[in-house]
């Protein structure tokens, strides 16, 4: 039994890790293959080099984290079966037909067309390029709307029934996708993906600015990214305000677990800060805003909300994960929108490109889109536990037969193999990033493209997405 | 959906078809990375990248539907193999991470490229191994109890399926030098005919000696093959098999750039339906058929419908990439 619990342990930190890896190149490529759609439309559209320029600048960094979203999100597709087998056998035949309608319509839309954005504008014109771009562009969201379909029914299951051998078996297909959180999760991901990449792109902008090199390239990268914060992250902490409405209708130990909230109660705090501990079923330490989270959850001051003692304790979630993972995220959420005030503020001033605080705000806010989606993540699924199948199949009900030396084996191969490579393509994005866009600034050390092409047709020749070995 | 149509075999076609084309088309990019050192300068193993540049991820695609189109239909049959596989599916993916990101990172750090042809080669090496063992595995017999995998965490390690890996390795070097033959021109399609000409060799090699291995360790197989009527029916598989072989020969001693390729994929196609024809009905062999592993026809039904529509787009689609990418690819006109 010991054991059993071991290979248990290792095979969630296994899949909790891979899986953290992986959405942080999907939420960069999601919101990063739009903008490139963007900028190319804006560039047929205006015909101005800059949005050419910066097309070619950001399709490089796209080649790159694409690449990793692919392979990552290869290993996720066999990881259900090596080491979730049980949940695999039981919850197939409800989400394997929504993975294999991911693959069908997306995977391979997006596969099929990145070649030719990605070295073919030479082969196809400018019309049929555009096309490609907005195909993949279009195949990101859609991949993201059915994995969420999936992970949404784990946690609000509907439209099924359990047949004599214990396995799910679909009778509603429209109420299985459509399951009452895939709404607001897809929204609040889709929201979270934008604004993602919306941070990185102004943190570049940001970051050459404050060196000094005030081009146009950097001006806009800011500026498109400052009215992403503006409009955007407002709209994500509404679109969070009311996934969480939603989360309290269909799991609220989730809730409480987030909100730290031991007992039952009317007119309940919102606890800013606070240690839950699981032993005393109490908080150490907390500051408070008195009647927040009733206020927040239920729009009533006297509200009722719940408390994690409703349940056993076996039937709570990790209470303190949740817990720290929300405020991180939630503060991260309102930095966000602060920022994007702030910088309404000085665009209006005209000092937008010049305050070298706000500049330099704007770059360390560069990785804060990942830090809150690996955070909203952890909330969500950690908040699921003890569940896979959210009050039906049980996590420990869900793993493979396989042995704890097997789990540790893989897991550490795991983690070495992801933080040499991932972090080398990190790397590498971070170089293309501290080059700058304009042209005659070529990437650190690496040769200029074949000879005998003139500046014109080496703009036009977006296939080079990286530079040739000459 | 009444009892009229059989999904569970419809399914079990459509799963066949994606592994082999996974198989001819993964299975040259792989034989490049396999290839890869045997090429003799940095130009040319650039040009044998921007061969296959644009098209990598799509052929990796099949290996994804192969591996959620299992989940999806037969989510038993997934839950068997992927545990009793376990270290071979692990160490195939971690290959695949390997040389998945070299195709960019060789480009972006000319200082380290050594280091990324070196994780392009071994990925594609160690993915192809892995694959090997895993059809090896498939062929020799998984145990089961019950429904789930009954057998020990090292059953999958033979000397058949260490015969396999290697095996693999050789067809997929054949595959990788035709598509080199076809692709490329000069210096390095040369040295793409001189191995073609010596894996052609060594992948028929294996050919007999899994056709001769195979029906001895398996009575199922041996029923297939020899017993009448069963022989009549099978015995043109390997007759075409040598008359393929005699083409493949004609087109590297004639130099024939682009018969090659598609005389190694009939080949192919011929090691494919022979095995198939040892193993159905079985989905994990001698333990599980098709219909016991099969999801619900509603499962099976609704995909069917996307997979009707979805695949004939998705092979236009990909056809008309291959096409834009058409000709030969030289150190001028490549892509990186
Ligand atoms: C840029 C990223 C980002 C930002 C700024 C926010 N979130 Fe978020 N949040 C996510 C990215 C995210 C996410 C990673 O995308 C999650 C994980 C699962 C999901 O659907 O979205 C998530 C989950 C998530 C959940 C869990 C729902 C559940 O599991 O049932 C709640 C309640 C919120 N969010 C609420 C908020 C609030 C109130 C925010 C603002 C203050 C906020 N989020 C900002
Ligand atoms: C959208 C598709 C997703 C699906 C279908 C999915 C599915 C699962 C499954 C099957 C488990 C079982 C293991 C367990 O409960 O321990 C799990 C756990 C977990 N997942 Fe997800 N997941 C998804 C996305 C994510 C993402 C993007 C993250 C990013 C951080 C994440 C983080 C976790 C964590 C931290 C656990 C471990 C929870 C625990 O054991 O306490 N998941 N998920
Ligand atoms: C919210 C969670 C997830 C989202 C939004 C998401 C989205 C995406 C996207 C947009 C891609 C395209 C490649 C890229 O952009 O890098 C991708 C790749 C992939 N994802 Fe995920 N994914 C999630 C979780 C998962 C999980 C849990 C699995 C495992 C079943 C998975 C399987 C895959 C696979 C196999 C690929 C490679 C596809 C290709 O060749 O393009 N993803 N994912």
């Amino acid at each position: 039994m010991f054991e059993l619990f071991d290979a248990l342990l290792l095979a969630r930190i296994q899949f909790a890790f891979t899986v953290a890896f992986h959405i942080i190149f999907p939420a960069f490529s999601i919101g990063l293959a739009s903008y490139l759609f963007v900028l190319e439309g804006l560039w047929l559209w205006t015909g101005r080099d800059v949005y050419l320029r910066l097309f070619k600048y950001w399709l490089k960094v796209f080649a790159i984290a694409f690449g990793m979203g692919v392979v990552s999100g290869l290993v996720m597709s066999y990881q259900f079966g090596t080491n979730w087998s049980v949940f695999s056998d039981l919850a197939g035949p409800v989400i394997g037909p929504l993975m294999a309608y991911e693959v069908m319509s997306a995977f391979f839309l997006e596969a099929g067309f990145l070649g030719i954005m990605l070295f073919g504008m030479n082969r196809v014109g400018k019309g049929l390029h555009f096309a490609a771009t907005g195909m993949v562009a279009f195949g990101t969201v859609l991949s993201a709307t059915w994995i969420l379909a999936v992970n949404s029914w784990m946690h609000t299951p509907a439209g099924y029934e359990i047949n004599e051998v214990g396995q799910f078996i679909p009778v509603d297909w429209l109420a299985v996708i459509f399951n009452p959180s895939f709404p607001y999760r897809l929204v609040h991901m889709t929201l979270a993906a934008y604004l993602t990449t919306a941070f990185v792109v102004g943190a570049t902008g940001a970051w050459h600015l404050s060196r000094g090199s005030q081009t146009k390239d950097a001006k806009k990268m800011l500026s498109m990214a400052m009215w992403m914060a503006t409009f955007v992250a407002p709209l994500q902490i509404l679109a969070g305000d009311f996934h969480g409405l939603n989360t309290l209708e269909h799991q609220p130990m989730k809730v409480a677990a987030m909100e730290g909230h031991w007992e039952r109660q009317k007119g309940a705090p919102f606890i800013i800060i606070g240690f839950p501990d699981e032993e005393t079923e109490s908080n150490g330490f907390e500051l408070e805003i008195p009647y927040a989270s009733a206020l927040i959850l239920t729009h009533d001051l006297n509200g009722e909300t719940p408390g994690l003692k409703d349940v056993p304790p076996e039937e709570r979630p990790p209470v303190a994960t949740v817990f720290w993972s929300f405020r991180v995220m939630i503060g991260i959420g309102t930095l966000m929108m602060l920022i994007g005030l702030v910088s309404l503020w000085l665009r209006v001033k005209g000092k937008l490109y010049t305050s070298r605080p706000f500049l330099q705000w704007a770059t360390f806010m560069g990785p804060s889109g990942f830090i809150a989606v690996v955070a909203g993540w952890i909330v969500t699924e950690v908040g699921r536990q003890p569940y896979t199948v959210y009050g039906v199949l049980t996590t420990a009900q869900s793993a493979s037969p396989i042995e704890a030396p097997a789990v540790a084996g893989s897991l550490l191969a795991f983690i070495v193999v992801y933080f040499l490579l991932f972090g080398a393509g990190v790397m590498y994005i971070l170089r293309i990033l501290a080059t700058s866009p304009n042209k005659d600034e070529l990437p650190m050390g690496q040769p200029t493209r074949a000879a005998g092409t003139t500046p014109v047709a080496s703009m036009l020749n977006v296939g080079e997405v990286a530079p040739q070995n000459g | 959906m009444g009892e009229a149509i059989d999904l569970p075999l419809i399914w079990a076609a459509i799963l066949s078809l994606a592994v082999f084309i996974y198989v001819v088309l993964d299975g040259f990019d792989l034989g490049i990375g396999i290839l890869f050192p045997y090429l003799q300068s940095d130009t040319q193993r650039d040009v044998a990248m921007n061969t296959v540049a644009p098209v990598w991820d799509g052929n990796e695609t099949w290996l994804i539907l192969g591996g959620g189109g299992l989940f999806a239909a037969f989510p038993l049959a997934y839950a068997i193999v992927m545990p009793a596989l376990y270290a071979p599916f692990i160490l195939m993916m971690l290959a695949l991470v390997f040389r998945g990101v070299s195709f960019e990172y060789r480009w972006r750090d000319p200082d380290h490229r050594k280091w990324w042809d070196l994780s392009f080669h071994w990925g594609s090496v160690v993915a192809t191994f892995m694959q090997g063992i895993v059809l090896g595995a498939f062929v020799q017999g998984i145990e089961v109890d019950g429904r789930a995998y009954g057998g020990g965490w090292w059953d999958w390690l033979t000397p058949f399926t260490i015969m396999c890996g290697f095996a693999l390795l050789a067809s997929y070097s054949l595959l990788g030098s035709a598509w080199l033959v076809m692709k490329t021109s000069d210096d390095i399609r040369d040295i793409a005919y001189k191995y073609s000409f010596r894996m052609a060799l060594v992948t028929l090699g294996f050919a007999a000696v899994v056709s001769v291995w195979v029906p001895f360790q398996s009575p199922l197989v041996w029923d297939r093959w020899f017993t009448t009527p069963n022989f009549w029916y099978v015995a043109p598989i390997p007759a075409l098999t040598l008359w393929t072989a005699g083409i493949i020969f004609s087109a590297i001693r004639r130099r024939r750039d682009y018969m090659l390729y598609p005389a190694v994929i009939v080949l192919n196609t011929l090691g494919f339906v022979g095995l198939g024809v040892g193993l159905a009905p079985y989905i994990v062999p001698h333990a599980v058929t098709i219909h016991e592993a099969a999801g619900p026809d509603v499962s099976l039904g609704f995909m069917l419908v996307g997979a009707g529509l979805l695949l004939p787009v998705i092979l236009l689609y990909t056809g008309y990439s291959y096409y834009i990418f058409r000709g030969k690819v030289t150190a001028e006109n490549g892509y990186h």
